[in-house]
């Protein structure tokens, strides 16, 4: 007697729980040969409002976590995907991947993990420096988060993409709400059960999934927001750029997922300059 | 016993002008050239302490700002792209060493046209603006130290819009940077101060700067907005209020153009009771009233912990009540003239709400010199959040007062603000200004001390305080990609 | 006569940021001062001059000297004032008195056991009660650095008090010696004892310790003289002592008493050079700034 399969409803992830879009919309992801492969929540601008508002509680525990733990976080992710990697490759497959390809995309994504997670404790040392000043002061910069950060996936998005896109913002502090592929969802909403497990406190990744044609707008007029990394081949780009003027969020674009680096981090980082006086600089010693 | 003495005070100390040379008419200095402008059109530059006459500046309109950037990128192209690193830097040294030759004259130039007080351009303004290119030159052949792995290209022509309050130190800022990383500028001065950067293009002509490499038109807002709207511009700096560098946002939405701006501020300087509370008085009074308060980064809004409140109101009264307030020449004066009189009334707009809000006002007891344009220090004592003065940038000599009881509370207080350009801390204990300098958003905070700048110190904003940094390693970033 | 206050009035000092005070000084330092100011400004600190000697090998003779200088500081030049008093060991008071007390010129005595302090109290009380009783008008004594600097506060404080006592009539100077006290902090916290003991006029040094009366130190006495004034409404006198050897460094020291405690202290009565060299220097400033003519030392006398 062949056993029935138990489907997966798949939601969105706010706050460390997975609730249904409180539109209770959805739509039907699809896969190149047009068959519908899972119905998806269609979140709607208050799933935004709602995500940036557990982001922004969640921001400031999140940065203040010292930089190691916050890179044994992201290893933890690393493992428990590397855990769970089968599931992603069939997924993918769902997605029209051949099995190669979505066993190199897993793989990649995971090696992605470790290399961000290894930064954690490392890009501060490498992009603050100490400042000769002229006068009697201390003076060093340093990075800070730039605070929350709303991420729309570009529509080519896989695994190795959301990956490659979101590690950098945390890795620095920043929490994010992350606007899925519409077309590429299920793998989205698959890692967020990764994150879950891997001690990311709840809020600091908020995933959503629907039409991005939809969501941008919310997500980039916000005015809580404070950072947007968008693809540069965004058909939005111009128009969420003209959306983040009004509270000046500084908008990034990635050129591709295969791009890792020191700046992809930094780009999501504020530089704090801070002064203190010294006594007696220039060998005075004992004297006023 | 005791001698008779009527009041000491100090006599006029007016720094002579017959030293300077200022032509009649400037053109504008295109492609190493100077030329009238096609605008065929001329505003008067004049001296906010007395509105005297100073110079003739030429008004660039679009055509005009055309042409230089166009020079801007033949030179890019055919020229600054072409030379080596090490010679490169060795230019800019050149017009740092020039400008230290000629920074006396500078200084008096810049105190007549801005209406600050010699003293603040003769110590600051120009040393700063020397030693900014000075710093910068030596970046010129080492940009691989500075982004090990990252293989940094110049952008090409940089357009630069520089604000009123520090017109020469704005243009070293903007010019430095972009010459050192392989950039061609076309630069614009506020309209009110345009005259040391034209003593700049004199200085840069003399340096044998090849033609085109820097280009400065003058003119109003019209022409930055053509600046930043021309096509073959590919980097935007902007230093000034805050709504101009929204605009320009807007303008260059949906571009490959990358921006810096700095702009505006309305800074937290908190003082504990534990605080060396004579040298937060002096902070107090630097960070506010620093030239007239026209600084983006000014310690506007004071917070004083509730138990020293009184103590330290009493002491601010006392120390303002020895600042110097009058011609801005004169080598004692402290606060100079208010740099136009748009500005004045702005000024005095916000003063006459704080009347009207009902919080004490202080204004320090003295004469105003009868022309001009003169705005007495002001505080404003026992000011809420919530009103008018303690949310928006008054960009002068006026300070409101807040009191807090507790760390978290002053924190909250000083974050709750659209702006994140500086602040300032006051204690002596190093746990607690660690903690405060962590939580602050802000670009720059003082411990300590208060409106501090140097060119090896990276200087910027969080917030709607703008994006990017000026100064320091940070500060060549802005202009690579 | 009773103490006005004990150590436990004594408010905590606020601390000094030393980078911060020099800043504030180099503002002082960068005024510029000129014409009908200067020559107020240097006959202020002509009469504002302690002339001093106070040297193991001092004869009557070198005593005798100095005080009629005092009192003729440069003839040649009309309308000088004299200066305000010229300080002396105890042992010459006496002498000093019988020249200068005629022209108006205070005598003042150092006292106990100068300048180290280190003796008994019983000592210093009859070191200073000799000066008193031989004529002088003003007693400069020291404060036990080592107590100090040992933590011993309310010892210093007590003794400041207990002088302050066999003063009488004679004002006290207390002398923090501000070179052996290291840090601005430890100068803000022996100007506040010394002022809350009694002190009359709060002195930086004794001129056998360098660094003396740099501005810096000075500075942040006058800022004790300041809190106090605004807490009780009394005035106490400054005297840096000790390094001041040319008019400019005299006028930014009078820029900054105009600007931390105002006009009313610009008098001898509450501001006094301590001084040997400074008197010519400030003459020969005078004859500059009044004829346009650089002077000579040689046209100065020597005492």
């Amino acid at each position: 007697m062949s056993r029935l399969e138990v489907l997966k409803t798949y939601k969105i992830f706010i706050g460390g729980k997975f609730p249904r879009t409180e539109s209770g919309r959805y739509y039907k992801a699809v896969n190149s040969k047009g068959v519908p492969v899972a119905n998806i929540c269609l979140s709607s601008r208050k799933d935004v409002r709602n995500a940036v508002q557990i982001a922004r509680k969640a921001q400031g525990p999140w940065q203040e976590r010292s930089a190691f733990n916050r890179g044994q976080i992201l290893y933890r992710i690393a493992e428990i995907l590397e855990g769970r990697s089968s599931q992603f490759v069939e997924e993918l497959m769902l997605q029209d991947y051949s099995k190669i390809n979505a066993t190199k995309e897993v793989e990649a994504a995971i090696d992605r993990i470790v290399y961000y997670a290894g930064w954690c404790d490392k890009f501060n040392q490498v992009s603050s420096s100490v400042n000769p000043v002229s006068s009697s002061h201390f003076n060093f910069s340093t990075n800070e988060p730039v605070g929350l950060v709303g991420l729309l996936l570009p529509e080519s998005s896989s695994l190795l993409t959301l990956v490659s896109y979101l590690m950098p913002i945390i890795a620095g502090g920043n929490s994010c709400v992350l606007i899925a592929s519409e077309r590429f969802p299920l793998t989205a909403i698959t890692f967020a059960e990764v994150l879950n497990t891997s001690d990311v406190p709840g809020g600091v990744v908020n995933i959503l999934t629907g039409a991005v044609a939809e969501l941008w707008s919310p997500l980039s007029t916000h005015m809580d927001v404070n950072a947007l990394s968008v693809d540069l081949k965004s058909p939005y780009l111009k128009d969420i750029q003209l959306a983040a003027v009004e509270n000046l969020k500084r908008v990034m674009c990635m050129h591709s997922a295969d791009e890792q680096g020191l700046v992809n981090i930094t780009d999501f980082q504020e530089l704090k300059t801070t002064w203190h006086p010294i006594e007696n600089i220039g060998g005075a010693s004992n004297s006023y | 016993m005791s001698t008779e003495n009527k009041n000491w005070e100090y006599a006029d100390a007016v720094e002579g002008t017959g030293h300077i040379k200022l032509k009649e008419k400037y053109g504008l200095y295109i492609n190493g050239e100077w030329v009238a402008p096609r605008s065929k059109t001329y505003f008067s530059s004049t001296n906010p302490h007395d509105e005297a006459h100073l110079a003739e500046v030429a008004q660039a309109n679009k055509q005009d700002v055309d042409a230089a950037v166009i020079a801007a990128e033949r030179a890019y192209h055919d020229v600054w792209s072409k030379i080596t690193p090490a010679e490169r830097g060795k230019y800019i040294f050149r017009i740092a060493r020039l400008m230290q030759e000629q920074a006396k004259e500078l200084a008096v130039i810049e105190s007549l046209d801005s209406g600050k007080p010699i003293r603040e351009a003769r110590d600051i303004d120009i040393p700063l603006a020397c030693n900014h290119l000075f710093y910068y030159a030596g970046w010129a052949d080492k940009l691989d130290y500075a982004f090990p792995n990252q293989k940094k290209e110049p952008l090409g022509v940089a357009g630069q819009i520089i604000p009123w309050n520090f017109p020469l130190l704005m243009a070293a800022w903007k010019i430095a940077p972009a010459l050192a990383t392989g950039n061609t500028v076309v630069l614009k001065p506020a309209e009110t101060t345009s005259l040391t950067a034209l003593k700049l293009a004199e200085i840069i002509d003399e340096a044998g700067l090849p033609p085109g490499v820097v280009n400065i038109v003058t003119g109003f807002g019209d022409t930055g907005a053509a600046i930043v709207a021309h096509p073959k511009v590919s980097k935007v700096a902007f230093t000034g209020s805050t709504a101009v560098g929204k605009l320009i946002q807007k303008t260059i939405a949906g571009t490959d153009k990358k921006a810096t701006l700095e702009l505006g501020g309305k800074s937290a300087n908190i003082i504990f009771d534990d605080a060396p509370l004579d040298q937060a008085v002096e902070g107090i009074i630097n960070g506010i009233f620093f030239n007239q308060g026209h600084v983006c980064c000014a310690g506007s809004r004071l917070f004083v912990q509730e138990n020293i409140a009184d103590k330290v109101i009493r002491k601010l009264k006392h120390r303002m009540q020895s600042l110097q307030i009058g011609n801005p020449l004169d080598k004692n004066t402290d606060i100079g003239a208010i740099n136009s009189s748009e500005q004045l009334k702005t000024i005095n707009k916000y003063i006459d709400i704080g009347r009207k809000e009902g919080s004490e006002c202080f204004q320090v007891d003295c004469a105003l010199p009868n022309k001009g344009y003169y705005c007495k220090p002001t505080l404003f004592i026992n000011v809420a959040q919530s009103s008018v003065l303690a949310q928006e940038e008054i960009f002068g000599p006026v300070l409101t007062i807040q009191t807090f009881r507790t760390i978290d509370e002053v924190i909250q207080k000083a974050n709750n603000s659209p702006y994140g350009l500086a602040a300032g801390v006051w204690t002596d204990k190093g746990s607690k200004i660690f903690n405060l300098t962590s939580k602050l958003k802000a670009g720059v905070v003082w411990a300590n001390t208060y409106n501090k700048f140097d060119p090896a110190s990276p200087f910027g904003g969080y917030k709607e305080s703008g994006f990017g940094r000026e100064g320091g390693l940070h500060g060549l970033g802005a202009y690579l990609k | 006569m009773l103490k006005a206050y004990n150590i436990n009035d004594l408010p905590s000092s606020p601390s000094v940021d030393k980078v911060g005070v020099e800043e504030r000084v180099a503002r002082f330092q960068s005024r510029s001062i000129k014409n009908q100011a200067k020559m107020q400004g240097l006959k202020m600190v002509l009469s504002m001059i302690d002339l001093t000697t106070l040297e193991g090998k001092d004869t009557p003779g070198k005593v005798r000297q100095m005080c009629f200088k005092a009192a003729h500081l440069h003839d040649a030049y009309p309308n000088l004032p004299s200066v305000a008093a010229v300080c002396v060991y105890p042992s010459m008071v006496n002498l000093a008195k019988s020249i200068v007390g005629v022209h108006g010129i205070n005598v003042a005595s150092v006292s106990t056991a100068f300048p180290s302090g280190q003796a008994p109290l019983e000592v210093k009380l009859a070191d200073t009660k000799f000066a008193v009783e031989n004529g002088a008008d003003e007693i400069d004594m020291v404060i036990s650095r080592g107590k100090f600097l040992g933590g011993e506060y309310a010892f210093v404080f007590d003794e400041i008090a207990a002088i302050k006592e066999v003063c009488g009539r004679s004002r006290l100077k207390v002398i923090l010696e501000t070179g052996e006290l290291t840090t601005l902090d430890n100068v803000r916290k022996a100007s506040d004892i010394a002022i809350y003991a009694g002190a009359d006029f709060i002195k930086t040094s004794t001129g056998k310790i360098q660094p003396a009366a740099t501005m810096q130190v000075t500075y942040t006495m006058l800022q004790a003289i300041r809190d106090y004034y605004d807490e009780t409404g009394k005035m106490v006198g400054m005297k840096p002592a000790g390094g001041i050897s040319n008019a400019k460094l005299a006028l930014h020291n009078l820029v900054m008493v105009k600007e931390v405690l105002g006009q009313e202290w610009l008098n001898n009565e509450w501001f006094r050079f301590g001084a040997s060299s400074l008197a010519n220097d400030v003459l020969m400033q005078i004859l500059k700034t009044d004829s346009g003519v650089y002077q000579s030392s040689n046209y100065f006398t020597l005492d």
